[in-house]
């Protein structure tokens, strides 16, 4: 079947981390923050720490699923110049560094740039797909189509609010894996992953055998142990945005990031 | 035979041709459905359609009164007659209780105890918190830091109505940063919480729902006209923020072919400048923000500009996917109306005929002075005078130099 010959590199990564009996860690950054050469060394220092995808966000001016700590990098990406095509750049650059990456982008800058454009580049970039916070698969007609077209994975969002009958349709709309988001909220660092995340979990894989990856509020390597237990990845990222937001510049920015990638790469591997 | 209403020929659900949507985080979807649902069903209740109409008789004070502005129209507008629609002397001073009074009957029959709102000029701000005092609901305003400096009046307001109300200081600090923060507010607290959007924009049902709850101003208008005037208006005139008060007026209307529908935009300092609000013109072309696809001011990146007016009301980069929809069939038009020639229409109004209108409202009466003399003293012209203007005498005194220094900085 073609589905095993088209299978995404993050596909792969998810299964072999499977057959490794952990979940896999997926880290978040936004590329051109504080500028598009250290925001990709930073994704590449996260690889190296034990990251196995790399989600690479799309600043925006209008982040209305982030917190302060990833709408402070979007907006500093923003005034430092980055340009959407610069998400390119850094999937080919996280692809050399051996790690698989998916983008993750709200709708209008894809809109912008054309679905079919955006999708037909980001294949020739080596990245695997979209993971898209405000496009839902009801209105995901051109992008389904795009995505078709160009092998790319599709991740939508599941929320703790969803129906039943729409965890039937979004998960079956979904390609790569399932972004299960923990709680009802926007990104950023919470004191504890509540047990939202693990019903959902649950709920989800009575309709789908779609990889489930958990994000939003995790931030330390015991949280991600916790999600690890449950969820087959752990999204983190305002945790490893916060490394680079808070340090004093860029040299102890990217130590403080490795740091943290550490720690969470134990996390799943315990 | 008569045509279909414009709005019953748009295809899919949630879609005026090809724009509005629903472009939100999952999260949202299950509320926006529940929403959905029982606005549905009650507008087809009489018992909410009584209560809601025993709100507006004996609170809002509908049906707001038409008012000939005869020396406006001789001095101002070519001769032209010229007929207000007085949205200003609503409770609280504008159009906006229309839409609230109708969204806080709604979050008692969902069996939610919070609203939450964004607000610009304040006046929707001052009407949610009104509608929640009245209706004892939490309630939290989110308004961008820019606008609470220039509308401090209605941050009192609110604040004295039992609102919290919340500075927004991310990105340009105005109506559209406010709406981001309100969403995420939404996206937390949406087990107990409504988010009486303020306008005919965000994701469906929001366009369809708060036109409806303000189609009552074009049905008042429309009656009121024949009924006083013997015919129908050859224009009708309003200010375009997110476009409620303009849908409002319209929408009796669209089916009335004779009738021009004209929408005024904010202008800023013109439409070369690069600083204006107006989403018809330049640089604004259709893309998606703030949960519907309509025409928005972006650069080639897809990222949103950000509009400037002296109107807090009109400063805001999109606009109603409706009107997106008007303009491209050809049933309405849209112009842009510079700050100054809306400051000089205020100043008109207030001058001949003793009414102080918003600013907001001012760019639809600058709207007429145009079109007045374009038409000439045969034409009937109806101009939604969507708010009065309390909440901007400080502005207004500021711009026309009326405060000396002493009094300015308080
Ligand atoms: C008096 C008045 N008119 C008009 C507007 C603009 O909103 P809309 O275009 O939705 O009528 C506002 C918004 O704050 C307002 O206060």
């Amino acid at each position: 079947m073609t589905t095993e010959l088209q299978r995404s590199g993050v596909s792969a990564t998810l299964a072999r981390a499977k057959g490794a009996r952990r979940a896999a860690l997926i880290g978040y950054l936004p590329v051109g923050y504080p500028d598009v050469d250290t925001s990709i060394e930073a994704m590449v220092t996260m690889v190296r720490a034990g990251v196995d995808v790399v989600e690479i966000g799309v600043p925006y001016t209008d982040p209305l699923m982030d917190g302060p700590i990833i709408q402070t990098a979007a907006t500093g990406a923003l005034a430092a110049g980055v340009r959407v095509r610069d998400v390119f750049r850094a999937a080919e650059a996280v692809a050399g560094a051996g790690a698989s990456c998916e983008v993750m982008t709200y709708w209008n800058p894809v809109l912008r740039y054309g679905v079919d454009a955006f999708a037909r580049d980001l294949a020739s970039s080596g990245g695997s797909g979209l993971i898209t916070p405000d496009l839902v698969p009801d209105e995901a007609a051109d992008w389904i189509a795009a995505s078709d077209a160009h092998g790319l994975d599709r991740v939508f969002l599941i929320a703790p609010s969803s129906t039943p009958e729409r965890l039937v349709t979004t998960t079956a709309a979904c390609r790569g894996f399932v972004y299960a988001a923990s709680l009802m909220g926007v990104t950023g660092a919470r004191s504890s992953v509540g047990s939202a995340a693990a019903e959902l979990v649950r709920r989800a894989r009575e309709v789908t055998d779609t990889p489930l990856c958990v994000g939003l509020g995790v931030s330390t390597g015991e949280q991600a142990h916790e999600v690890a237990g449950f969820a087959d990845g752990v999204i983190v990222g305002s945790a490893l945005v916060a490394t680079l937001v808070q340090a004093p510049d860029n040299r102890a920015g990217l130590i403080a990031l490795a740091a943290k990638a550490t720690e969470l790469a134990e996390g799943v591997r315990q | 035979m008569t045509e279909q209403p414009t709005t019953q020929a748009a295809p899919p659900l949630g879609r005026f041709g090809a724009y509005g949507g629903r472009y939100v985080p999952e999260a949202l979807v299950a509320a926006l459905e529940e929403l959905d649902e029982h606005r549905t069903k009650a507008m087809a209740d009489p018992a909410f359609l009584g209560e809601l109409a025993e709100l507006h008789r004996s609170y809002t004070g509908r049906p707001s009164i038409i008012t000939p502005v005869r020396r406006f129209g001789d001095e101002h507008c070519g001769g032209a007659q010229v007929v207000l629609k007085r949205e200003d002397l609503n409770h609280t001073g504008s159009h906006k209780i229309n839409n609230v009074l109708g969204q806080a009957l709604l979050t008692k029959r969902m069996g939610k105890t919070r609203v939450i709102a964004e607000t610009g000029a304040g006046q929707h701000g001052v009407a949610t918190a009104t509608a929640a005092a009245l209706m004892g609901l939490d309630c939290t305003v989110y308004m961008g830091r820019v606008d609470t400096e220039r509308q401090a009046l209605n941050v009192a307001r609110m604040r004295l109505l039992g609102a919290e109300v919340v500075p927004v200081d991310h990105g340009s600090r105005t109506l559209k940063d406010a709406v981001n923060e309100a969403f995420r507010d939404w996206v937390a607290n949406v087990e107990h919480t409504h988010y009486v959007l303020g306008t005919v924009t965000g994701p469906y049902p929001f366009p369809e729902m708060v036109r409806d709850f303000h189609r009552i101003i074009g049905v008042e208008a429309r009656a009121q006209l024949l009924d006083e005037f013997g015919r129908l208006p050859d224009a009708v005139l309003a200010c375009v923020g997110g476009g409620s008060n303009a849908m409002g007026i319209f929408h009796r209307f669209i089916d009335d072919a004779g009738v021009r529908l004209i929408g005024l935009e904010g202008g800023g300092d013109g439409p070369a400048s690069g600083r204006h609000a107006s989403r018809f013109s330049g640089e604004a072309t259709p893309g998606v923000l703030h949960g519907a696809f309509t025409y928005v001011l972006q650069d080639d990146e897809g990222q949103t500009i950000e509009s400037h007016s002296v109107s807090a009301g009109l400063d805001y980069p999109s606009v109603g996917p409706e009107h997106a929809y008007l303009r491209d069939s050809g049933r309405a038009d849209y112009y842009p109306i510079t700050d100054h020639e809306a400051m000089t229409a205020f100043e008109a109004l207030s001058r001949t005929e003793g009414i102080l209108p918003a600013i907001e409202s001012a760019h639809a009466l600058a709207g007429a002075m145009k079109i007045g003399r374009e038409l000439g003293p045969d034409a009937l012209l109806l101009v939604s005078l969507s708010g009065r203007g309390d909440k901007d005498v400080h502005t207004a005194a500021k711009w026309f130099g009326l405060l000396d220094e002493r009094d300015s900085d308080v």
